[in-house]
């Protein structure tokens, strides 16, 4: 049976994003979880989900996953939450953390853009708006309600990345795309049938690309 | 533009079953927690929370499996108290999917596990429930399900919470649960207002109108009920569409 990995560098939840991409993929896939670099090679699919703090995220990572970056340039590539921020050139969280680069942009804090009575951190439903017609939006309304839990926020330089932007005070990149690789700020895995659908568009999408 | 304003059904669990207490006190048996939970899910709640209120030692393991079952087929977030003490009480109820923890009696008990909770795993997964009761003109504390008055402030409280690590308040009043009169609107508002993080309300509702007028004016961010759900009095989807008709930014 074919492998999609999920990295576990041992910060985050990992139960419902396994359940979620097992019911997405109708059990066509073994899900994995795969603590070391070695075990990415046979997958046919990498899934970096994330909780907590990016600057440990990016310790964790860099002594369990050195070459990860090769690994998200060349394989289908899904990152949740915290594994959506750390594509980024930088993070401003821990005062100031170095990313991977994938995604030219940066990270930010939210307490210090919104105003004084919006709560931080953005926890609950908002409206995601596509910016493109891709596949991983199939069957999606263009301003579905997806599940967000972060106190820091991306934004991407280029147009071309930017999959979708959300509105928290601010409009922000809630979604980013690019050749293989999708990531997302919010938690599909939490985001009920949409949620599920992107997520299932997403597989459909790395098997036409291989 | 803020964040869409939540409603929360919740489900008390005994030995795996939902139950409702009414003041705490009287249980009707109202079935089981995955088809609910689905049931809720396909109506659009945007969270669903577990209480577990199962007194026996014995019992408790009964949660972990209701949990388990439960995030296996129902992809929103799930939140879940009752009787949590311990760090790894909370750990193990995030290893089986919840998302969220709720804490009361161990949070007044032993403060620091708010911060060990947030240092360790982070804010976003610990709600603190605060029970709170009115008496002259101060709201009190009270732990141990109602049982036990402290001398706690409500509003102190809550603010010591939120500077502890606490990720939302979950704010129940006594004097209003189960009464079906609304929630307590006064002590919401002045309690959301202090607060940097969400505050739940519960307690009180009974119909849809409660659940504005917490939005409204206790500037709840979110809204927590059972009984109007579970009897099939209203369903969440008529919640959501009275809310939206008002112009409550809803899902």
């Amino acid at each position: 049976m074919k492998k999609i990995a999920v990295i576990d560098y041992g910060m985050s939840n990992l139960h419902s994003v396994i359940k979620s991409f097992q019911k997405a993929s109708d059990k066509r896939y073994k899900l994995c979880v795969v603590t070391s670099e070695k075990n990415l090679k046979d997958a046919s699919m990498i899934i970096l989900p994330g909780q907590g703090a990016a600057k440990s995220c990016m310790q964790k990572l860099s002594e369990n996953f050195p070459n990860l970056s090769e690994f998200i340039l060349n394989k289908p590539f899904f990152g949740i939450c915290l594994g959506f921020q750390i594509l980024f050139e930088k993070s401003f969280e821990d005062d100031g953390v170095n990313c991977l680069s994938i995604i030219e942009g940066s990270v930010n804090d939210f307490r210090k853009q919104v105003s004084k009575d919006l709560k931080v951190p953005h926890m609950g439903w908002n409206n995601v708006e596509q910016k493109n017609d891709h596949a991983i939006w199939n069957n999606i309304p263009r301003k579905s309600f997806f599940y967000f839990v972060h106190s820091y926020y991306a934004l991407a330089k280029s147009e071309e990345n930017i999959s979708s932007i959300t509105k928290y005070d601010i409009n922000f990149t809630s979604s980013v795309i690019k050749d293989n690789l999708f990531a997302c700020q919010f938690h599909p895995e939490k985001s009920s049938r949409y949620g599920l659908q992107l997520i299932s568009n997403f597989i459909n999408w790395s098997e036409s690309l291989q | 533009m803020s964040v869409a304003k939540r409603i929360i059904p919740c489900l008390d669990v005994d030995k795996g079953r939902v139950v409702k207490g009414i003041n705490f006190v009287d249980i009707v048996d109202a079935g089981d927690p995955v088809e609910i939970a689905k049931k809720y899910d396909q109506e659009g709640a945007d969270e669903i929370t577990f209480l577990d209120i199962t007194a026996s030692h014995e019992g408790r393991d009964n949660i972990l499996s209701v949990v388990e079952q439960v995030a296996n087929e129902v992809f929103i977030p799930l939140t879940v108290g009752g009787g949590v003490k311990s760090f790894s009480d909370v750990r193990d109820l995030l290893s089986v999917g919840a998302d969220k923890v709720t804490i009361n009696t161990a949070a007044v008990s032993n403060p620091d596990l708010i911060n060990e909770v947030t240092n360790r795993i982070g804010r976003q997964c610990i709600v603190v429930a605060v029970d709170i009761k009115k008496s002259k003109d101060q709201y009190h504390v009270f732990t141990h399900g109602g049982r036990h008055k402290t001398e706690l402030d409500a509003v102190n409280w809550c603010m010591e919470c939120q500077d502890r690590g606490a990720g939302e308040i979950l704010l129940t009043s006594m004097d209003k649960d189960g009464t079906k009169e609304g929630f307590d609107n006064e002590i919401l508002n002045e309690i959301s207002n202090k607060l940097n993080i969400p505050v739940i309300a519960s307690g009180g509702a009974g119909n849809l109108k409660h659940l504005y007028e917490a939005i409204v004016l206790g500037k709840a961010d979110a809204v927590l009920a059972a009984s109007i759900f579970h009897f099939g009095e209203y369903s969440i989807s008529q919640a959501k569409d009275f809310l939206r008709d008002k112009g409550v930014f809803v899902r």
